[in-house]
């Protein structure tokens, strides 16, 4: 039932792209787009564990690693949610229904679901680190009972900027988990929550011992949450964060991911923060 | 008879304060709600008071000629309100109810004047009220870096 953090995929996926198709594109923001890919096989899309990403190669301009953002219980398409900040990301927010792509993984390794079991999770998500949390927040709401108290804390700078809003609505409306979001700057009709997401966690009733913490988002935000978490009593290895720096061959080959002893590709993207904090303030790395 | 230091107790506020001196507080408290919509307080009022929120939602706002801008929200658990502390003891922003809030009440002139006999009492408070503006400080640092639009 609940999926483990897999090890890096091998075989051929590993190495060589498979066609999928775009089934849908949702416009979430201006800068980003979730596309709904359908393998052209006919055959279903790859099984995976939340946390993982694939390579997605756009024929002809390059290939860059995205979580996967879907349902991990829906193996009909693969979907993926991108910001366009380069050549790659932008020409992949451009296709459109129908349009051709390559796709190697799933790969990494992914949220400790199975660890999570019977505790109380906090997710802390900024912008589009949303994105991997979101087939965490999908299998906790299919498993509800299997897991405790389960609070999601999702900021971005402005309601313009929040992905999956209909679905946040939807989720905020039933109560299922306790979700909160906030934004820096409120535009106007804006009603809910105004200030970042890391100031919200000494509100939280937290029993530390039996809690485990999950959080992606800009860098600076989660090494705030990760102090915060651990004002409110949680080490440092009870919270485990993604760590989206560039990667190339995404199976522990080119180094290019390479982050102190660590190839993200291959012991990340997520990591336990007690590993990875003393490093992330490190300029140079 | 019915006082509010059990509610008192409940706030993250209190949490660290001794039993003599969460019973001084309660001789300042009274229960407040706001319902949506409603000004908690108007900015250049008196600051006579600040608030624990026990549960509802408040907007700390600005308002400008053509629009009103809201700068943070506070939640249940939270504290409104600092400038009772400081003179000249007025409100600098406008706080709304956004949803049915209710709150318990510190009266600030009470508060002061017992403060100034218990310096004990006011330095704890004056701790309480440091590590919250250390808080929302650090906050707003936050939210001026833009870090949502940084990569990584
Ligand atoms: C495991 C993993 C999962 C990811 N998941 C997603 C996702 O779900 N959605 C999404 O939109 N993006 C995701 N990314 C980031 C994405 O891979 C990059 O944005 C993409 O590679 C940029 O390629 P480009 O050609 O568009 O831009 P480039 O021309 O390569 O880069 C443009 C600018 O962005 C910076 N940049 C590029 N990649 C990164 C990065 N990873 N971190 C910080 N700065 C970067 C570059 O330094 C440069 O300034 C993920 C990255 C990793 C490692």
């Amino acid at each position: 039932m609940t999926p483990t953090a897999e090890p890096p995929a091998t075989g051929p996926s590993a190495f060589l792209p498979r066609s999928f198709r775009v089934a849908a594109v949702h416009r979430e923001t201006a800068e980003t787009r979730t596309l709904e890919l359908q393998p052209v096989d006919g055959r279903p899309a790859p099984a995976f564990v939340p946390g993982q990403f694939t390579m997605v190669y756009v024929f002809g301009v390059g290939e860059v690693p995205m979580s996967i953002t879907g349902d991990p219980a829906r193996d009909d398409r693969l979907v993926h949610t991108v910001r366009v900040v380069g050549a790659v990301s932008r020409a992949i927010a451009g296709l459109r229904r129908g349009a051709e792509i390559g796709i190697r993984g799933p790969f990494g390794r992914g949220w400790p679901l199975t660890e999570a079991l019977g505790r109380d999770l906090i997710i802390v998500a900024g912008g589009v680190g949303l994105a991997p949390l979101r087939p965490v927040i999908y299998h906790v709401r299919a498993h509800r009972a299997a897991f405790g108290r389960v609070s999601v804390l999702y900021g971005a700078r402005t309601p313009d900027e929040l992905l999956y809003r209909r679905e946040l609505a939807r989720w905020r409306r039933d109560g299922a988990i306790d979700l909160q979001v906030t934004v820096d700057r409120a535009s106007a009709g804006w009603t809910g929550l105004v200030g970042v997401p890391t100031l919200r966690l000494r509100q939280l009733t937290i029993d530390p011992a039996r809690t485990l913490a999950l959080t992606c988002g800009p860098e600076v935000m989660m090494r705030y949450a990760v102090r915060e978490l651990e004002h409110c009593g949680l080490d440092a290895a009870q919270v485990h964060l993604s760590m989206e720096r560039n990667m190339q061959c995404a199976v522990g080959l080119c180094g290019h991911c390479q982050f102190g002893p660590d190839f993200l590709c291959r012991s990340g993207p997520v990591l336990r923060a007690d590993r990875v904090l003393p490093r992330l303030a490190i300029r140079e790395l | 008879m019915d006082t509010l230091e059990p509610l008192l107790a409940a706030h993250p506020f209190a949490r660290h304060l001794s039993a003599a001196h969460l019973h001084v507080l309660v001789g300042c408290a009274r229960n407040v709600r706001f319902d949506a919509g409603q000004f908690v307080f108007r900015e250049g009022e008196r600051a006579d008071a600040f608030y624990l929120i026990r549960d509802g939602c408040i907007a700390l706002e600005v308002a400008t000629p053509t629009t009103t801008l809201t700068m943070m929200t506070l939640g249940a658990g939270e504290v409104l309100g600092w400038s009772w502390l400081f003179p000249p003891y007025r409100w600098k922003f406008d706080a709304r109810a956004v949803e049915p809030t209710r709150a318990i009440a510190l009266d600030a002139q009470c508060l002061r004047t017992k403060s100034e006999t218990d310096h004990d009492l006011g330095y704890e408070l004056l701790k309480q009220f440091a590590l919250m503006v250390e808080q929302r400080l650090h906050a707003t640092r936050l939210q001026l870096l833009n870090a949502y639009d940084a990569n990584g």
